[in-house]
């Protein structure tokens, strides 16, 4: 069995490389399952995808503890223990990183016996709109790597996931993700198989009892002072709320009364203003505003408009 | 027929589009949400016909949904966990109504403290309503059961709804080759819904209610829900035999796998069997003698076949995915109550708690509880139920409360 794990960051597409190498593999007539996996977070959190492949029934489900092949879409991730991108590598294991540096800077740095490869990253662009379309290079870079997947099933696959995209988005894609499994030429049928872990000699776990702790212990309750600016529920939203302020009459009180999060702050001249690192997008400000001052907005394209290109 | 990769959720709304239904209450949770937004989407294209209306709340949606099968119209609704547990006073008050539809719950762990991962604490809430349950272990078996579940539900000898539990991310978000079967077939096996005298309709001056009773006409309306769900067993046995002989894929009460010279067993529910499966199979390629057994029905609990099945095994492993404060495992208590009395029984019947909250099970610890269970078995002593949790864990947990302690002390200082 084939037991492969994407790794990136939320918004780069790593369910999308899990399923296009799915199907892919599906297509070339392995049993298949893939799936991706996250937490509460979303856009810029670590999340990982993963697929099985084999030519018998799967029966083996979730996280992969021990892959043949990882694919690190982000080398950021590679540092931070939480993003799990190490985990469970072994000799064998095919590392595969998108990244700027070269091969024996990564090997040295992580110190790691088995085969790391890179990717090729290309330079940050300005336009959020013009990012590589890393999702299917990745999944491109993998199918050479497993040796089992003809360069035409692969595009086939790739239309099939993206078909809800256009053809432009499309066109794209294919054009990345087939120079990512060219470029892989020479490492085609690097990825093996690999097995169960065998029920005569295995490490045994380490089952531990768990002792009774009082509740001042063992309450899951979290005690602290303001810390849920810390977290930014701004990026949830999908509709951005946006004041039209030469029709806000400066009532002071109406959006920033009714908005659930208190993300809406009057100044002392009766202004409201939007924090955006919290504002949800629920739109109740919009609903509820009596000129109808507040305006609800796309926030891709809001964050398209927004020149410096960074997240509100 | 087509062989196609899909989702656990999307598995259940072709399961819901294959059956027909006319009208689908809405509230969407994570992890269940796909459903309601494949469902939307084809009625929105004009794939699919019938009606979609988000509610307010799961309580209103069951509701709304007891509401519409009394007007003799073909109902499925999905939820999970919070919203299940949500919805519980309709669950009950519906299921009393015996009106049948299909719940489809996508199984997530339930709050304090907060988890997305799946475990079976909230579809093990609805043991007592009065639904009937069929858990799935595949994305194949999610859209077959849907399917079984409308005529389980509309069965006459039955009339009451059913649930249809998938596991989240294990199941709901995860792709697997998937037989669609044809439109025609599907309709043709799942049939007509007579509604007999559920027809409420506007315009016909008519009242449903419920009157309040006393104890005695009330035993006799509980005890005949009982008596319509412990029908399940046969009417279920009877149509999954015709689903086997039309699609070819067979989905009995209790799956047996590798059972047949088994002296071990391992007895669990859901996705994280198929764990247990892989297990088994390795475990025989090292020599054991073992095999499992995953109840598809909770309820009605099939206790005959699983007593045939169980008879004369050296030992049996009950893992639980839930876990019932105060007590323990719920099918560990289950199966011994089936099981107390019969001269056949199993001299040991072992509990562990695993894959709460979606914690992994490896194929290590399913090694383990075989040894546990040999061991057991040798020297007749059953072991204390054990929670499938590592000292590693344990210490990456005190780590935390490390940190939480000392943020506590910077607090009230
Ligand atoms: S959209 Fe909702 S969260 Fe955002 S500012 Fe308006 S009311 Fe507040
Ligand atoms: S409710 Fe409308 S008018 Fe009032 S402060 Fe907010 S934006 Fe301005």
């Amino acid at each position: 069995m084939y037991r492969i794990r994407f790794h990136g960051r939320g918004g780069q597409g790593m369910k999308t490389a899990s399923r296009i190498l799915g199907s892919a593999f599906f297509l070339e007539g392995f049993e298949v399952q893939d799936a991706p996996r996250y937490g509460a977070e979303r856009r810029g959190a670590p999340i990982f995808a993963y697929v099985r492949a084999a030519r018998a029934a799967i029966n083996e489900r979730g996280i992969i503890s021990r892959p043949d092949l990882v694919v690190v879409a982000d080398d950021t991730l590679v540092p931070v223990p939480a993003s799990g991108v190490l985990s469970g590598i072994g000799a064998r294991t095919v590392l595969l990183i998108n990244t700027t540096q070269n091969t024996s800077a990564w090997q040295q740095r992580l110190n790691i016996s088995g085969p790391v490869i890179t990717l090729p990253a290309s330079a940050e662009v300005e336009d959020r709109a013009d990012l590589p379309y890393i999702g299917a290079t990745c999944a491109g870079a993998a199918a050479r790597l497993v040796g089992v997947i003809a360069r035409d099933t692969l595009a086939g696959a790739i239309r099939t996931e993206l078909s809800a995209l256009g053809a432009g988005v499309i066109d794209r894609n294919l054009e990345n993700a087939l120079q990512a499994y060219d470029i892989m030429q020479a490492h085609s049928g690097l990825v093996r198989e690999g097995s169960m872990t065998s029920a005569i000699k295995y490490a045994h776990p380490d089952w531990a009892d768990l002792p009774f702790d009082t509740a001042r212990i063992s309450a899951p309750t979290v005690f602290a002072t303001a810390n849920s600016v810390e977290v930014r529920t701004g990026l949830w939203r999908t509709l951005r709320p946006v004041v039209d302020y030469s029709r806000c009459n400066h009532c002071w009180w109406v959006c920033s009364t009714f908005c659930p999060d208190g993300a809406i702050a009057v100044d002392t001249d009766g202004k409201p203003v939007i924090d955006y690192d919290h504002c949800k997008g629920c739109m109740i400000c919009v609903a509820q505003c009596p000129p109808h001052a507040i305006e609800a907005v796309s926030e891709e394209q809001a964050q398209r408009d927004t020149t410096t290109g960074e997240t509100p | 027929m087509s062989r196609t990769l899909l989702t656990g959720n999307v598995s259940a709304a072709w399961g819901a589009r294959l059956a027909g239904v006319d009208y689908v209450p809405a509230f969407p949770i994570t992890p269940q949400t796909e459903i309601i937004e494949t469902l939307a989407g084809w009625i929105d294209s004009g794939e699919m016909a019938g009606r979609l209306v988000t509610l307010e709340s799961e309580h209103s949606m069951i509701t709304a949904a007891g509401g519409a099968a009394t007007t003799g119209v073909r109902v499925f609704s999905a939820t999970s966990s919070q919203g299940l547990l949500y919805a519980m006073e309709m669950l009950y008050t519906v299921a009393g109504w015996r009106t049948p539809f299909v719940l489809v719950n996508v199984s997530r762990g339930l709050s304090a403290p907060i988890t997305l991962e799946s475990d079976h604490n909230d579809i093990m809430a609805a043991r007592d309503c009065g639904f009937l349950q069929i858990h799935c272990a595949s994305c194949q078996e999610v859209l077959d059961s849907t399917l079984l579940a409308y005529r389980l539900a509309e069965d006459t000898r039955v009339r009451l709804p059913v649930i249809v539990n998938l596991d989240g991310f294990y199941l709901s978000f995860t792709r697997e080759p998937v037989e669609i079967p044809a439109a025609d077939a599907a309709a043709g096996f799942v049939g007509d819904f007579d509604p007999q005298n559920a027809r409420f309709r506007a315009s016909t001056p008519e009242s449903q209610a419920v009157a309040v009773l006393g104890g005695s006409p009330y035993s006799y309306f509980r005890y005949e829900t009982h008596l319509a769900s412990l029908n399940g067993l046969s009417v279920y046995d009877e149509i999954s035999a015709e689903f086997s002989a039309t699609f070819g894929r067979n989905h009995p009460a209790v799956e047996a796998y590798r059972t047949g010279d088994a002296d071990y067993l391992f007895v669990m529910l859901g996705s994280f069997a198929t764990k247990a499966r892989e297990a088994v199979d390795r475990l025989r390629d090292a020599g054991w003698s073992i095999g499992l057994l995953r109840p598809r029905l909770l309820r009605p609990f099939p206790e005959e076949s699983l007593r045939r099945l169980l008879a004369g095994r050296r030992g049996v492993a009950v893992i639980d995915q839930n876990l019932s404060m105060g007590k323990g495992g719920v099918l560990h208590g289950e199966l011994l109550g089936a099981l107390y009395g019969h001269p056949q029984a199993p001299p040991v019947v072992a509990s562990f708690i695993g894959g709460l909250g979606g914690r992994d099970i490896s194929a290590e610890e399913f090694y383990e509880m075989a040894q546990t269970l040999r061991q057991a078995a040798d020297t007749g002593r059953t072991p204390p139920p054990r929670l499938l949790y590592t000292r590693d864990e344990l210490r990456e947990i005190r780590k935390l409360q490390a940190v939480a302690h000392q943020e506590r002390e910077e607090l009230h200082r």
